[in-house]
């Protein structure tokens, strides 16, 4: 059971996959600002082209995607009709009111809607191709420079990557306490409030204790293996630039210029 | 009554790129009262078997008959409390499952879920506290301040204290001392004789050989045997294919080459009457 979906990582090997996790997250975070840069219809159509060939490279099902737009859909579109009914300017189609829909609003809407959408399936495609880890990883590299300010970005990132290597560990023991609890009669899905507010007693025991367990077990096994706090050490997983990542920075370049030479001055 | 699986399978994370086969095509029919032993390798299938027993996992296809009672695909997960109190599981380190204040209220956690009286569920969880070999002196101690076996013990205790007429058990003796081993080992061969079914998913041939009368083998989410235990160790060469042990006794037996056995001996009592046999030769 062990191999259960940590975070959103979805297994594959397609070109997104072999890219640097450095360069995925840096340019995911860029890319959130430069969707700005888009301000009419054709700097809008680039960057959704751009953006639909980067998530038809990692090659996976269109459903996975989905379901990373899925649970933010109704905010998209609440922000989408706010725009709508409250923008101004424009030529006016219909007022009531203090709601109006203009053509400003019209577009402004579309936009919104675009943006939004656009922003969480960039995110999806790093999300999706990169271990938690990974992305653990590139974070403490990105934090870096916050070393020389006395930020302890080790520790940090000791505790990021402790905490993402539980997640599945944690997830298996939850679920197999509650498989023994139901086989001894508890019942978590049954009853109202107070009653499932009680029932979770049996669970959370069982379970802090587990974790505290583990948690000893791990820092006697850490220090049993020489482990010093803010001691240099090596690294276990090596990140390495590679070409795909000169293609990917390359791609993200293009999309920059195409959205200043085509965006309205 | 009988256990009977028609043609059961269960996939895991269906439509995910994940989907992996957890049992495939499954059918067997077991008597019911029998001490039945279920063996196979690390992600054969056993555990995902075993929990079909009670339905906290339900067939993805197939049919199982249980207790009773029917469990299908498109069972609901409601109402299931009454298949659970006939149909137990144990799982693998169940000691991890204890949280009351004292070992006592743990026993009887179980039964007052099952409807026992608060009365009623604290004279079972006496009557299993010593059943199981504790001493009476811990019933009133916090269940975390005891030693691993004993814990162990207490959590074997809370689930047969509500006495299932089917009780799985995942390597019940996993880490426990030769002797402590032993005495579990009685404990459910002895419920077994008192009219209960007990199946065991365990990696010990010596278990399988001392106490089942029926053993099923699963190889990689498949039913590759359902035989007797006399029946499943007898061919050497399909044990080795299957990279499955034999219990110590046939293998001294078969080290002993120049003595002939009539029947591989299977447990210690019988090689010892072989050996027996061949030196009155």
């Amino acid at each position: 059971m062990s191999k259960i979906l940590i975070g959103r990582y979805v297994p594959g090997n397609s070109l997104v996959y072999k890219m640097d996790p450095r360069g995925k997250l840096l340019v995911t975070i860029l890319f959130i600002f430069i969707i700005f840069l888009a301000n009419n219809w054709v700097t809008y159509a680039i960057i959704t082209i751009f953006s639909f060939l980067a998530v038809a490279a990692t090659k996976l099902k269109a459903k996975v995607f989905w379901d990373g737009v899925k649970p933010l859909i109704w905010l998209i579109l609440f922000t989408s009709v706010l725009q709508l009914f409250f923008t101004t300017g424009g030529q006016i189609y219909w007022n009531w009111i203090i709601f109006t829909i203009s053509s400003y609003g019209i577009t402004n809407a579309i936009y919104i809607f675009i943006r939004f959408t656009l922003i969480i399936l960039i995110s999806t495609v790093m999300t999706v191709t990169t271990m938690p880890l990974e992305i653990a990883d590139a974070m403490e590299w990105i934090l870096t420079p916050l070393k020389y300010v006395k930020v302890p970005i080790d520790k940090i990132a000791l505790v990021m990557s402790i905490a993402l290597r539980f997640v599945p560990t944690l997830f298996d023991e939850t679920l197999k306490i509650m498989n023994a609890q139901r086989s001894r009669g508890a019942d978590f899905n049954n009853g109202g409030l107070i009653k499932r507010a009680k029932a979770i007693t049996p669970l959370l025991v069982p379970l802090f204790i587990n974790s505290l367990e583990t948690a000893v077990d791990l820092s006697t096994a850490m220090e049993s293996r020489g482990y010093r706090d803010g001691a240099n050490r090596t690294r276990y997983r090596i990140l390495k630039w590679s070409k795909y990542d000169l293609y990917e920075l390359a791609y993200f370049i293009i999309l920059v210029l195409l959205l200043l030479v085509f965006r309205t001055k | 009554m009988s256990i009977k699986f028609e043609k059961v399978s269960y996939t895991y994370f269906p439509g995910s790129p994940l989907e992996k086969k957890g049992l495939d095509n499954v059918s067997f029919k077991i008597k019911e009262g029998q001490f039945i032993a279920i063996i196979g390798h690390t992600g054969s299938g056993k555990s995902t078997l075993m929990q079909h027993f009670n339905a906290l996992l339900k067939p993805s296809k197939g049919r199982i008959e249980i207790a009773g009672q029917t469990i299908l695909p498109t069972t609901s997960n409601k109402n299931l409390k009454e298949l659970r109190k006939h149909v137990s599981l144990v799982f693998q380190f169940p000691e991890a499952q204890l949280f009351e204040n004292t070992v006592l209220d743990d026993i009887a956690f179980g039964p007052k879920n099952f409807g026992y009286s608060e009365q009623k569920a604290k004279e079972k969880a006496w009557t299993w506290l010593t059943r199981v070999g504790l001493p009476k002196s811990v019933a009133n101690r916090s269940p975390f301040d005891l030693s691993g076996g004993q814990m162990r013990q207490v959590a074997i205790a809370g689930v047969m204290a509500y006495e299932p007429d089917i009780l799985c058990l995942d390597e019940p003796a996993a880490g426990l001392d030769p002797r402590a081993r032993k005495q579990m080992m009685g404990l459910f061969s002895k419920y077994q004789q008192e009219g209960h079914t007990v199946i065991l998913v365990t990696h010990n041939m010596d278990d399988v050989a001392n106490y089942a009368n029926d053993v099923l083998v699963m190889e990689s989410g498949k039913l590759i045997k359902h035989a007797r235990p006399a029946e499943v160790f007898k061919d050497r060469s399909w044990l080795k294919e299957h990279y499955i042990e034999e219990p110590k006794a046939s293998l001294f037996a078969s080290k002993l080459t120049n003595f002939t056995f009539s029947n591989t001996p299977l447990t210690i009592k019988e090689l010892v009457k072989g050996i027996e046999n061949n030196l009155k030769e």
